[in-house]
């Protein structure tokens, strides 16, 4: 079973990395990009067999390492 | 004399400067303390280096947050012991949650390194006493994710409360918040900042602009 | 015994697939030959990276031989995975510079890391911690955007592996020509420290010992990139993308650490680590060098990806991995401190006395080759050469802008203008030994930590007049080297070299190999200035074209009281001398091409005699303690130089005019070579001096104030100089 977790800077944390997509993507002649976030995203494979289960472990993990509570927050799938 | 140790972290890369500069003002050499260890009975003084501990993979600091000797890190400053967390080591004590905040990439994207000019905002504390209160000094930096940031309330605590150490003098050229550089716990026994009075403490490689800051520790 | 070829049965091994594999008719015919019987895939494979240019140096060889690479003070020359120089108190410098052009090209950034990565490893595989890396760099035309991109990514490739392994990157160069468009060159250099009794050479030796992998797991990254390394691009090369390896900087830093926690124990009996043709070159050349023979079982070997046939493993390029063999009885102590890394380490064969390469996997044999003919009967080519016939003086030229304009031209020009944006995104200070950082000095002056020594380290060549007259460009590249490390007051004692150039095939490319040896034969031997290491990088051309000939020089010196290392900066008060003689030498140079936008005439000859008397008086009185700062005179000649040394002490310069004998212009811009400018308090007491010793030496000007003042000429202010020198790569980025 898997889980993708993905982590984000929370909004309101000022995220250069995002702000130079964007101004690349605008002189690529993107013109309708605005606001541009840049997160990342962990695949994890778990032995785990129950959905319910997985999810509480994945969000476990990514509240204790994956993500910093600080500045970013978290959203986790479960996939078979 | 502070029995002092420093922690090796995988990826760690200046445990060595950081011991030149610490024996050079002590006249002993610190213990190197491998980060699977747990026992830190007899030391007062803990001092967790930069580097890339783990590749800074994850979040800089991150992973070495997690680890073993971080948990005997938290009961030693706990029970009173200092701290200094330099570059890597002041993400690490970020991550850990015993100094507030966090290190954001540069607001360039770029690694920067060069040297810049800190403010010592207090000179009462037990790392800088050989600092004049307001004096700038010179200090190598070298990082990708310098940038502090914390919530307004927090910022306004740590200016409020004293807690700010130093802040970049002439430019802050990492977009950190307030230009800060450097923070205290609140009973000023941690300290983190990101730039290297280590690479400062011989005339040979450029000054000895970093060098009070071991001589305050040296005279504790 | 004939392998079984089990894997990949179904391609037919021939002459078709041989010439796929890079080895022509004539090569694949002495395969045959030598295995009396048609090749499986696996062996195939091996002899098509064993023989390629990367690995057998077949076109270049017959000529590096002619190198001078013995003195009293070189402890191993090239042959090794680096070369090995005594600097004292029973220390040894390992160092070696290395090319990653092609892969730098494809995947700027990767291939630029990896660069860093391979160089390092040849240098800590023989005992050294790495203490500097520097890198010599061309570009193509800057107003193309591929260039930029290029520029950006092997800049942030080169600063995030060295940053990360926490080895100071502390010099280097930089060089804008089109010539470089579709191939840039990307040169790694790398120094390390070691105890004298303390150096590991590859050869394997033991019969019965284990052959140990240490380091990241395999996988399928860079396979044939040693064979790709050997062939120009054409239109697909986008499409060898997936080969390009990527870089652990976080893991080479645990090999680095690791290795040298084992190498304080007895166990290691040969170490080499595993770079282009990874377990082949490594298992081969650790065999072959020990006259003993290898047993490698492939199931053994870590894998990061599942399915892996012998071939792939065999040719895998994954990085940060390293072959050993070890003293049996030892085999677990090691396990214990490799592990203690957080490393794989796997037994995955055994040394024999068969004189062969025996590879299995999974009970099939894949591969049988006798070594020495693997090694000996290696293609080696007499390549037909023809010379270029000398360039011819340039003549008398006219200066249409003035000083002021072409000085403030060149100051900002991409050849010229300020590296500091490059330089403030590596990390050249930790270790807490680096005294003279980028741009600080002529080169980088680096501590030995717990001595009073340093190493002065440079790396230097001029494209340009290697493309106008090779050998004189060969000796020109020698020479700069020499006098940059003599800058700094250090005695220069070795070189590597990094010889990138076109096509070897074609007869007039050849000849510029061929004559740009002789040029750094001359010098080398001229200067006592021995090659111990090197590297060829050949086939950089793009769509036919060659890039300008770059005979890429890294060199070390040794500083025996280390608070002696001058460097550029120039105080108000200090006197100005110029060393050496100023014809007004403008063929090839920075001022004719910025200026009259011309790229011709002869490059600056280069006079050896001059070189060694001009630095040997230069070294003698700096160590003596009369000279303050010192400047060698490079790209931009004599007011480049003057600027340099203002910027970088923040004071301004009253000069002298120029002699009436040399037009102004060549004067303060030519490139006449084996000059220097120094800054000392007593001008007299130095001109006497060489006056004494026969060595040309003019007062040419003292530091103070806030302007470059001139005679005859407007004031021009520090600021406007500075603004005009900092600006290009900013600009660029901005």
């Amino acid at each position: 079973m898997k889980a993708i977790v993905t982590v984000m800077l929370k909004d309101g944390v000022l995220d250069p990395q995002g702000k130079a997509i964007g101004h690349a993507l605008n002189n690529l002649g993107f013109a309708q990009v605005g606001d541009v976030r840049a997160g990342k995203i962990i695949e994890l494979t778990l032995s785990e067999t129950d959905p319910v289960a997985a999810k509480v472990a994945a969000e476990d993990m990514a509240q204790k390492l994956l993500a910093n509570m600080v500045i970013e927050s978290f959203k986790v799938e479960i996939s078979a | 004399m502070l029995a002092t140790g420093i922690l090796l972290f995988p990826g760690i890369n200046r445990e060595r400067d950081m011991a030149i500069a610490v024996e050079q003002s002590f006249g002993r050499a610190p213990r190197v303390i491998w980060h699977k260890e747990t026992d830190l009975s007899g030391l007062d003084l803990i001092i967790i280096p930069g580097g890339f501990s783990f590749g800074d993979y994850l979040r800089c600091g991150a992973m070495a947050a997690q680890s073993p000797v971080m948990q005997a890190v938290k009961t030693h400053a706990a029970r009173g012991g200092y701290v200094l967390g330099v570059c890597n080591g002041f993400q690490i004590l970020t991550e850990s949650g015993l100094l507030p905040g966090a290190l954001l990439r540069n607001a360039g994207l770029r690694f920067l390194s060069m040297d810049t000019t800190l403010s010592v905002e207090r000179n009462d504390t037990i790392f800088t006493s050989h600092y004049q209160k307001g004096q700038v000094f010179r200090a190598p930096m070298a990082h990708g994710d310098g940038n502090y940031t914390a919530d307004p309330a927090t910022l306004d605590r740590l200016e409020g409360e004293g807690l700010v150490a130093f802040r970049y003098a002439d430019e802050n050229r990492n977009g950190s918040a307030r230009a800060i550089a450097g923070i205290y716990s609140p009973n000023h026994r941690i300290l983190g900042l990101m730039p290297h009075p280590e690479d400062l403490v011989d005339p040979l490689m450029g000054g000895t602009d970093g060098k009070p800051l071991f001589d305050s520790l040296a005279a504790a | 015994m004939k392998p079984s070829g089990a894997e990949r049965a179904d391609i037919m091994v021939n002459a078709v697939l041989a010439k796929s594999f890079g080895l022509n008719a004539e090569e694949y015919a002495k395969v045959l030959t030598i295995m009396g019987r048609t090749p499986s895939f696996t062996e195939l494979g091996i002899f098509s990276v064993m023989w390629s240019e990367h690995c057998s140096y077949k076109s270049s060889r017959v000529w590096l031989k002619t190198l001078p690479t013995k003195a009293p003070w070189v402890i191993h020359g090239p042959g090794e995975n680096a070369g090995v120089i005594d600097i004292g108190e029973n220390l040894a410098a390992i160092f070696k510079m290395e090319s990653h052009n092609h892969p730098s090209f494809i995947e700027p950034y990767q291939g630029a890391a990896t660069g860093v990565g391979g160089i390092l490893r040849d240098v800590f595989t023989m005992g050294a911690r790495p203490i500097a890396n520097l890198n010599a760099l061309r570009f193509g035309d800057p107003k193309l955007p591929v260039t930029k991109r290029v520029v950006d990514g092997v800049v942030r490739g080169i600063g995030g592996y060295g940053n990360c392994v926490g080895v100071p990157t502390v010099g280097g160069e930089v060089n804008f020509h089109p010539a470089y468009n579709g191939n840039p060159l990307v040169n790694a250099m790398t120094v390390g420290i070691a105890a004298q009794d303390k150096i590991f050479l590859s050869a394997a030796a033991g019969i019965g010992n284990p052959v140990v992998y240490v380091g990241s797991k395999t996988g399928r990254d860079g396979i044939h990139g040693a064979t790709m390394a050997s062939t120009e691009f054409d239109a697909n090369t986008a499409e060898k993308r997936p080969t390009v390896q990527v870089g652990d900087p976080f893991t080479e830093k645990l090999l680095i650490e690791a290795c040298l926690e084992l190498m304080q124990t007895d166990a290691i009996v040969a170490i080499q680590d595993m770079g282009a043709a990874g377990l082949t070159s490594s298992s081969v050349e650790m065999a072959g060098k020990g006259g003993v023979g290898i047993e490698l079982n492939l199931d053994n070997v870590p894998q990061r990806e599942t399915g892996m046939s012998a071939y792939e493993m065999m040719l895998s390029e994954s990085q940060e991995r390293m072959l050993l063999v070890l003293k049996p009885e030892r085999s677990e102590m090691a396990r214990a401190i490799i592990e203690k890394w957080d490393l794989d380490y796997a037994i995955i064969g055994k040394i024999t006395n068969t004189g062969r390469i025996v590879i299995t996997h999974k009970g099939v044999v894949e591969a049988d080759i006798e070594l020495a003919p693997l090694s000996d009967e290696a293609p080696l080519y007499h390549r037909p050469y023809t010379s270029a016939a000398k360039p011819a003086p340039l003549g008398e030229t006219q200066d249409p802008v003035g000083f002021e304009a072409a000085l403030l031209k060149l100051m900002a020009c991409p050849d010229i203008a300020s590296r500091r944006w490059i330089f403030d995104q590596y990390d050249s200070t930790v270790g807490g030994q680096t005294i003279k950082r980028p741009a600080q000095a002529d080169a980088a002056i680096v501590r030995l930590e717990g001595t009073n020594r340093a190493l002065a380290i440079t790396t230097d060549c001029t494209p340009r007049y290697c493309a106008a007259d090779a050998e004189a460009g060969g000796a020109q590249a020698v020479a700069e080297a020499w006098r940059n490390i003599t800058a700094t007051g250090a005695l220069p004692l070795a070189v590597t070299d990094n010889m990138n150039f076109g096509n070897p095939e074609k007869p007039e490319i050849m000849g510029q190999f061929v004559d740009a040896i002789k040029g750094m034969a001359a010098a080398c031997t001229a200067l006592a200035f021995p090659v111990v290491s090197g590297n060829v990088s050949l086939y950089n051309e793009t769509e036919g074209k060659g890039i300008l000939p770059t005979p890429a020089i890294g060199a070390v010196g040794v500083i025996e009281d280390a608070s002696r290392a001058t460097g550029l900066a120039i105080a108000p008060g200090q006197q100005l001398i110029l060393i050496g003689d100023t014809k007004g030498a403008l063929g090839q140079s920075l001022w004719l091409r910025e200026i009259l936008g011309r790229e011709d005439g002869a490059p600056p000859e280069v006079n050896l005699l001059n070189e060694r008397e001009n630095g040997d008086f230069v070294r003698e009185h700096i160590l003596n303690g009369t000279v303050h700062a010192c400047h060698d005179l490079s790209d931009g000649g004599l007011a480049v130089a003057l600027v340099e040394m203002a910027l970088a002490g923040g004071t301004g310069l009253t000069l002298h005019p120029a002699p009436a004998h040399i037009p102004a212009h060549a004067y303060w811009f030519g490139e006449d070579q084996a000059r220097y400018v120094l800054a000392v308090s007593n001008p007299t007491a130095i001109l006497t001096a060489a006056h004494a010793a026969g060595i040309q030496a003019r007062h040419i000007g003292h530091a103070g104030g806030n302007n470059l003042t001139l005679t005859g000429a407007n004031p021009i202010s520090l600021t406007t100089l500075r603004d005009a020198h900092e600006g290009f790569f900013p600009n660029w980025f901005a």
